[in-house]
Order: C-alpha cells, then sequence, then structure tokens
C-alpha cells in the first residue's frame, strides 16, 4: 500500500532511530512511503500559542503539498505531534467555513490550495495495525520476542481528541499497541498510565512539573515489572529517555529504562540487526533487552575497532601456544 | 460582574478566537477538566476556575495566570468534557492574548514558544540545539547546568544537529505565513 509520508523535524534528527526502523520495517510490511517534498515544520504545540492563522497556513502547507503525490489516499506520520496537528487542521477546515477560507487565502499566497477531507491522516502505528493488520505483522516473525516485559506506550495525541466520525481508539484504553506487540511474541504487561502525558515541552519551561510526569509514567512501568517502555512518539521518546537521569536526580529514584521505539521491536521480531533498527542511539542503553533475545549489541558510532585476533598472534607467547603451531 | 456572563466581552473575544468555542457558554462547572489535568497542581487557577472567571469578566486575573501556560496539551480534558468544550483550543487561545496583552510576568513559557516559531520562520523547521541553547542562556543559565549531561548524551548520539536544515521552499513559506499573519490582524 502507498501512502504519503511526512516524517517531521524530530525524525531528521533526535528521532532517527525512528526514521532508520521505519525505513527497515515497511518494506517488508508492504508498505510504499512518499515523502512529502520539502515539507515544513508542523509548528507543533508553539505556533498556535502565537498566531492561530499562522499555525493553519504553516500546517496547511503541507497537506497542499501532500496532495501532488499520485495515488495515495492517506497522509500517515509517525510523530504523534505531528499526526494531530496535520488531523486537525484538515478537520477543522472541514468544519469550520471561514478557518477553511482563511487557511486556503493564506496559502493561495504560495500558489498553494487544500481541500479539507482531501486527505485522510493517519498515525504510522494504525497504519500498520489497521491497514495491513495485526496478523500480517505476526506473520513476518521471525524472531518472536519472547521472554520481553514490554510496557505499551502511547502517549496522548493518538487517541485524543478523537477528531474522526468514527475513532479508532478508545480515548484513554486504546489497544492496538498492546495486540502488535502481543503478535511479536512479548508479554504485555498491565501499563494503566499508557494514555497519560510525557510533560510535552514542560521540561523546558517547568522542569518540576515534567519530571514528576516522566517519573509516574517510568514508575509504573518499573513496578509492572516491564523490560521496556515502548512508545510511538519522537516526544514521548525523548521525554522518558534523556531526561531519565535529571528524573532520577529530582524524584531520588534509580530508573534504568530503555525507552524504545514500535517499530525498532518489529525490526526485531523480524531478525533485522539492531544496528539497521537505531539501537544504541538511546540514552539509557538497551542493551539488556537485546540481550533477553539472544542478540549481540552493536554499536552505531562506526564500526567497531578490528581486534587481532590473540588465538595465532606469534607476537602473544602464550603458555603452550608455541609448542602447537 | 453585574453583567450576565454570556455578555462578558472579553469572554466573547475568546470564543471568537477558538473554532467550536461557542460551547465555552454551556460550562457546568463541573471540574471534570480540572480533576483531569495532570499538571493541575502546578496551576494557579484550575482550568474549571478560569471559566468561572472568564464567565464574570476578570479579564486581567485570567491573563495574569500561568494555567494556559501549564496546560501540556494533552486533551484529557476535552476528551471527558460532558459539554464537548474545545478546552485545549481555548487554553491556545488564553496563550495568544496573553502574549498581546503581556502580562503574565514570567516570559519564560512564551519565550518558548516565540523562539522555537522564530527558527521555523527562517529555516522551515525547527532546530533543536539552536533552540535550546539560546532559551537556556536567556532564561537562568545556572540552573540549568545539570542539563549538560542532557545535551552531552544527545551529540555523542548524533541526535543533535549542529546546523539547521533549511528547506527549499522558504520564499514561498513566508509569503503564505505573511498573509495568513496578515489575516490575523483583521
Amino acid at each position: 500500500m502507498r501512502y504519503a509520508y511526512y516524517p517531521g523535524c524530530s525524525l531528521t534528527r533526535s528521532a532517527r532511530a525512528y526514521a532508520e526502523s521505519t525505513a527497515a520495517i515497511v518494506g517488508p510490511l508492504g508498505i510504499e512511503l512518499v515523502e512529502v517534498e520539502d515539507w515544513n515544520c508542523c509548528g507543533a504545540t508553539e505556533y498556535i500559542a502565537i498566531n492561530k492563522s499562522a499555525a493553519y497556513a504553516l500546517v496547511g502547507r503541507n497537506l497542499a503539498l501532500a496532495t501532488s503525490i499520485e495515488d495515495v489516499e492517506t497522509l500517515t506520520a509517525p510523530c504523534s505531534a505531528c499526526y494531530l496537528n496535520l488531523k486537525k487542521v484538515d478537520r477543522y477546515m472541514g468544519e469550520y467555513p471561514d478557518l477553511n477560507q482563511r487557511t486556503n487565502t493564506a496559502l493561495a499566497a504560495g500558489g498553494l490550495s487544500y481541500e479539507p477531507g482531501t486527505l485522510h491522516v493517519k498515525h504510522l502505528l494504525d497504519v500498520i495495525t489497521e491497514d495491513i493488520g495485526v496478523e500480517v505483522v505476526a506473520g513476518s516473525v521471525s524472531q518472536p520476542l519472547a521472554g520481553i516485559k514490554l510496557a505499551p506506550y502511547y502517549g496522548c495525541l493518538i487517541a485524543r481528541p478523537a477528531l474522526d466520525d468514527e475513532p479508532a481508539h478508545d480515548t484513554e484504553q486504546p489497544h492496538n499497541l498492546d495486540d502488535l506487540l502481543t503478535a511479536l511474541g512479548a508479554d504485555v504487561v498491565d501499563y494503566p498510565v499508557k494514555t497519560n502525558c510525557c510533560g510535552g515541552h514542560m521540561a523546558q519551561i517547568s522542569a518540576s512539573t515534567a519530571y514528576g510526569l516522566i517519573g509516574k509514567l517510568i514508575g509504573a512501568a518499573a513496578k509492572a515489572g516491564a523490560d521496556a517502555i515502548v512508545t510511538i512518539c519522537p516526544m514521548c521518546q525523548l521525554n522518558l529517555d534523556a531526561y531519565q537521569t535529571q528524573v532520577n536526580r529530582h524524584l531520588g529514584t534509580k530508573y534504568k529504562m530503555p525507552i524504545l521505539y514500535f517499530t525498532q521491536m518489529i525490526g526485531l521480531a523480524m531478525g533485522m540487526k539492531p544496528a539497521d533498527l537505531g539501537f544504541g542511539q538511546e540514552i539509557v542503553s538497551g542493551k539488556p533487552v537485546l540481550a533477553k533475545v539472544g542478540l549481540p549489541v552493536h554499536e552505531p558510532a562506526g564500526p567497531t575497532p578490528k581486534r587481532r585476533s590473540r588465538r595465532n598472534d606469534p607476537s602473544l607467547p602464550m603458555p603452550g601456544s608455541r609448542g602447537e603451531r | 460582574m453585574s453583567r450576565p456572563p454570556s455578555t462578558q466581552p472579553f469572554l466573547h473575544e475568546v470564543i471568537e478566537a477558538t473554532p467550536g468555542g461557542e460551547a465555552l457558554k454551556t460550562c457546568l462547572q463541573c471540574g471534570t477538566c480540572s480533576g483531569s489535568c495532570p499538571s493541575g497542581p502546578d496551576m494557579d487557577h484550575s482550568p474549571r476556575e478560569i471559566f468561572a472567571m472568564l464567565m464574570a469578566g476578570m479579564e486581567d486575573e485570567v491573563l495574569r495566570s500561568n494555567t494556559p501556560w501549564y496546560c501540556v496539551s494533552c486533551y484529557y480534558c476535552m476528551a471527558r468534557c460532558p459539554k464537548d468544550i474545545p478546552i485545549t483550543d481555548i487554553m491556545y487561545t488564553l496563550k495568544r492574548k496573553s502574549i498581546e496583552a503581556r502580562l503574565y510576568d514570567d516570559s519564560a513559557a512564551p519565550d518558548w514558544s516565540e523562539s522555537f516559531m522564530g527558527y521555523v520562520e527562517s529555516y522551515g523547521r525547527s532546530f533543536e540545539l539552536g533552540l535550546a541553547t539560546q532559551y537556556h542562556l536567556t532564561h537562568s543559565p545556572l540552573s540549568k547546568v545539570s542539563l549538560g549531561t542532557f545535551a552531552l548524551g544527545m551529540l555523542t548520539r548524533n541526535r543533535l544537529g549542529l546546523l539547521p536544515e533549511r528547506i527549499e521552499g522558504m520564499d514561498q513559506l513566508n509569503a503564505i505565513l505573511e498573509k495568513a499573519k496578515e489575516l490575523e490582524a483583521h
């Protein structure tokens, strides 16, 4: 199946592991992603706080550019914040004629236009579980993630606000990530905070607020005995992974909880090499998870220096070695 | 205060500026939003209080409040509101009004939004390293020293770009955004 693809800023840098693992798994699942040409930032949760018309126009440009991709009905985004911005602008333009007119007047200044409803906006997780199907993913598993306990973390924006006429998820208890991880052979732990907030940009604005929210999410996973938290959003990954040291310092905890992308877990179960799935880019190491699947751990920073084989090395005389040669 | 709630001028402004804002008039003061808010304990007025204050015409107090700036955009309130009030969107509207009025005395949160968008308006993409550096140097750099480990970890894993990426269609994007800002001002 062919999709217009909006990666979003995070996937070009802080979430390269998400980008790499996505690129690795889509082909085998029969998904073709066509990147929106010259896309711009979606504005995150910031632009709408400054200028409403400009915020809608910013996202509108991405929607308009996506319509030039032939033979696609659906625009998919792997970042939950990008996903919601694209979805919301499309829906609100359709619902509020004044907003539609303003956005299109602005887009016209750049020679573009967008008719709301032209594209269906879908999160990458939903593309995989709904369009492709959990059973198809299960069929592609060659190395089941048996014995690994995973906490399925959805965060906020895939489930809320439910903007579709027939929302794909319960706003508080979605389950498609649970289903997916189960299909990969993993043990999915009970994770009642699965749709709680990671704090978004609060780590910048009020660190103590953010650390409290992050600590609660990691704490619940640790309590459930999870080996890792599996996320579907680069912002959630960044907050839980990169601030975990600060959270520990702030709360007096000693969490070492790996925060991994669902696409990395799919790739692992398909038997792909961890290094090809962006493993090693996480701040809190995912090695204990890899070890549980019995995988050697590759570091991302270049090839490991070649070790001289000591066994037959004449420069290292070992007791008895000379006589054996 | 003697005006009926539905005729308060600032309430009207907020409703006008929010898609679906009309529903705000039907607020029951049930407090489901406040009880659902993950950052509620750090707000100086809960969302429910803010809506009561809007009805009472307390424009200044609302604009001085940290409430909208502590909204994390989790949409729990909006999903649970029995009257379908687009609460998160109202918080965004209050942020815009608060920036306009310049009444909120802690500039950190508005500055974050403005710095973030400064990069987007210059390059078309966000630029995490430039943004973080600029922002943290402005806002109490000493308290952020502990974040050195954060930046170092991100840099050594090549998760922070050293230079911003620039889109091809910057002129087109600027033309669109300029037009939008012009429309917003009217």
